[in-house]
């Protein structure tokens, strides 16, 4: 179940700017690694105009934060696909198959009970028990593996570094270019980001 | 009460949410409630009473299992009094809250996401209670862990074709499915608060619940996806669990229960008392807290029509209920229709039609949907009419059915009655809870509905 993931790849280790520190002779310490650049925007339609535009340049490392869901904005990104349907229908099967053969094996194989002179696989009887089991499992399934998929819970994450991130729960927009990119040199990219109808772009940190 | 303006609109066109709201004021609005408002006096008595309600219930609880079930006004032939019938009042009450959340969430209606987080907290707290009531009614509560099926020395499993082991899994299921889909819906709004909390306390718990959410566009596009999901699988589920409860009855040959109507009869009965609860908390909720913008007189007029819809589907299953026990030509069957309408619980049966038919007819006028005292009250007489009809369901068929000899009256006790008021407060002590610590509407799917969030292209 191979999934795209926010944090598949290491981050790259390029610093902001090492380069210079060795050229005045003195032993800074090495500043902290690039987890990407970030741009702040306004509205859902300045995010995924930049979002958009972003993808057809060709980076594809990237990711949009918004406070509430945006369907366009997954798509802006290049990301249409879960297989989470996938797991629930699983999950479902399983919870059915269970729930009707935990009933079969202990009314007809371990302990066969005559109720009512009805059959020992009174298999009508056993439907409600194994819708109920069916939707059980298949919820758990929803619930745990969106978790999953998610890498939640996930207490720490180089975004919530970057200045205002806490708006991204109210009323501000993110756009990240992450340093794993193929194509991410960092003051490209920067410059890129500035052209973007941002109102900023800032470096994350790891 | 006041009117709104827009009450007198044609209400197709009222906006769900009032004009001018932005995706800022909307979040601190909400979540100030819980982070920045002073807990208003109000709330200290509210919880006061509820909290001592509640204190009543645990004392018949104790009085209870410590004297045994004989305090309790059942005997043969009512053995199911008021604790089944308040189990099912319970569970129905319920009903209303997947509803809203899930099934009016697959028709693409709009209106429901201001009043879905609090209908959804009214439906977990509400099978709270009804859970307790089975597991009490079992006379020895510390043995129900025999309803599940799990090896044991003796050799035993529970009896799979009975309606009561349906039970068993429907409500397990119910509850569990409800908490997970309130939970899910719940993990944006804790990092609203998280992050926009001042003290730590606060950031700390809010943190751990929010689970580390960011917002991130992956995990939006999974998270709806896992949402509607769940709510596709609490539709059928909800449709499930009221009609396994009203198998509890149908599947038994007593008269007056062995009827195929039961099952939609009941789902029906559920919805139409999960309404009249849903508009019984928000009327006085919107006004306490100022909420008149997020809940508006639209969500009153169409919580108002599903009610009267519900109702008519109801008061239909009472006339076929009263003519199939006369066309059926069976005379226990006739006799039993006949008891009800005449017998020593007759006045239960019309107050139950009153309550239920008579009351709900009001709803027909835009007027009266309008007026909120009056469909405060109504919400109310519903309320108690749905508890009249299960006890007119439970009660009357048990004591007069095949054998005269064996007849008998059933009278509810103190404690019936102490148990029944004490877990009426320990649902208002939950809520109290809710409504000061977690985001009473959710903030992230009313930032959905506001024009600002449409991408223009």
């Amino acid at each position: 179940m191979a999934e795209e993931n926010d944090d598949r790849n290491e981050p790259k280790r390029e610093g902001v700017d090492s380069s210079d520190a060795g050229s005045l002779g003195r032993r800074l310490p090495p500043s902290p690694p690039l987890y990407g650049v970030m741009a702040e925007f306004d509205s859902p339609t300045d995010l995924v105009a930049a979002a958009r535009r972003t993808y057809e340049v060709g980076y594809r490392r990237i990711n949009g934060y918004s406070p509430f869901p945006i369907e366009e904005l997954s798509e802006a990104i290049g990301f249409t696909r879960t297989s989470l349907p996938l797991i629930v229908l699983i999950g479902g099967i399983l919870g059915g198959l269970a729930g009707f053969f935990m009933q079969y094996w202990t009314e007809v194989i371990d302990y066969p009970l005559n109720v009512g002179g009805k059959p020992p696989n009174s298999w009508p009887a056993f439907i409600p028990i194994t819708f109920e089991m069916t939707v059980l499992c298949a919820a758990l399934a929803a619930v745990f593996g969106m978790l999953a998929l998610n890498k939640l819970p996930q207490p720490y994450h180089p975004v919530f570094n970057a200045p205002n991130f806490a708006l991204a729960t109210r009323d501000r927009f993110f756009l990240v270019i992450e340093a794993n990119d193929p194509k991410f040199k960092h003051g490209e990219v920067t410059d890129f980001m500035k052209g973007l109808n941002a109102r900023s772009v800032s470096n994350v940190e790891v | 009460m006041t009117e709104e303006p827009h009450s007198q609109v044609q209400h197709t066109t009222v906006p769900v949410v009032e004009p001018g709201l932005t995706f800022a004021s909307v979040t601190d609005k909400i979540s100030s409630i819980v982070l920045k408002r002073k807990t208003p006096l109000g709330w200290f008595i509210g919880f006061a009473i509820s909290f001592a309600l509640f204190q009543l219930m645990m004392l018949s609880i104790f009085q209870l299992v410590f004297v045994g079930i004989g305090i309790w006004g059942i005997n043969i032939p009512v053995a199911w009094g008021m604790d089944i019938l308040n189990f099912v009042w319970w569970i129905g009450i319920g009903h209303a809250g997947t509803l809203i959340s899930a099934i009016l969430l697959l028709l693409r209606q709009e209106w429901r996401t201001s009043i879905n987080r609090f209908a959804e907290a009214m439906t977990l707290f509400a099978v709270a209670q009804a859970g307790m009531y089975p597991i009490f009614h079992l006379g020895r509560p510390w043995l129900m862990y025999w309803l599940f099926p799990y090896p044991n020395t003796m050799g035993v499993w529970p009896q799979f074709r009975s309606p009561l082991m349906w039970d068993v899994f429907a409500v397990s299921t119910y509850a569990t499915v409800s908490a997970l889909f309130w939970f899910i819906g719940l993990i944006p709004d804790f990092a609203t608060l998280r992050d926009r909390a001042r003290s730590k306390a606060f950031q700390i718990v809010y943190g751990m619940l929010a689970m580390g959410w960011r917002g991130s566009a992956r995990h939006w596009h999974r998270y709806e996806m896992a949402y509607l999901l769940l709510a596709g699988l609490a539709t059928p589920l909800v449709l499930s669990v009221h009609t396994i409860v009203s198998f509890d009855f149908a599947v038994g040959i007593i008269p007056g229960w062995h009827a195929t109507m039961f099952p939609p009869y009941f789902v029906a009965g559920a919805i139409y008392a999960g309404f009249a609860m849903v508009l019984f908390l928000t009327i006085p909720l919107r006004r306490f807290y100022g909420l008149e913008g997020f809940i508006t007189m639209r969500h009153m007029h169409n919580m108002a029509k599903v009610m009267l819809a519900t109702g008519l589907i109801v008061g239909y299953g009472y006339v076929i209920e009263a003519f199939f026990g006369w066309y059926s030509g069976n005379k226990y069957e006739r006799y039993m229709i006949w008891n009800r309408m005449t017998g020593p619980y007759a006045g239960y049966y019309w107050a139950l039609i009153l309550c239920n038919i008579i009351a709900p007819q009001f709803l027909w006028s835009k007027k009266v949907r309008g007026n909120l005292l009056v469909l405060w009250l109504i919400s109310i007489v519903v309320s108690i009419g749905m508890w009249l009809e299960r006890f007119v369901i439970v009660v009357t068929s048990l004591h007069r059915d095949y054998l005269p000899s064996s007849w008998g009256m059933y009278q509810p006790t103190g404690w019936d009655w102490g148990m029944f008021i004490g877990t009426i407060g320990f649902f208002f002590t939950l809520l109290f809870l809710f409504i000061r610590f977690l985001p009473m509407i959710s903030i992230f799917e009313m930032r959905t509905i506001l024009p600002a969030a449409e991408v223009e292209e």
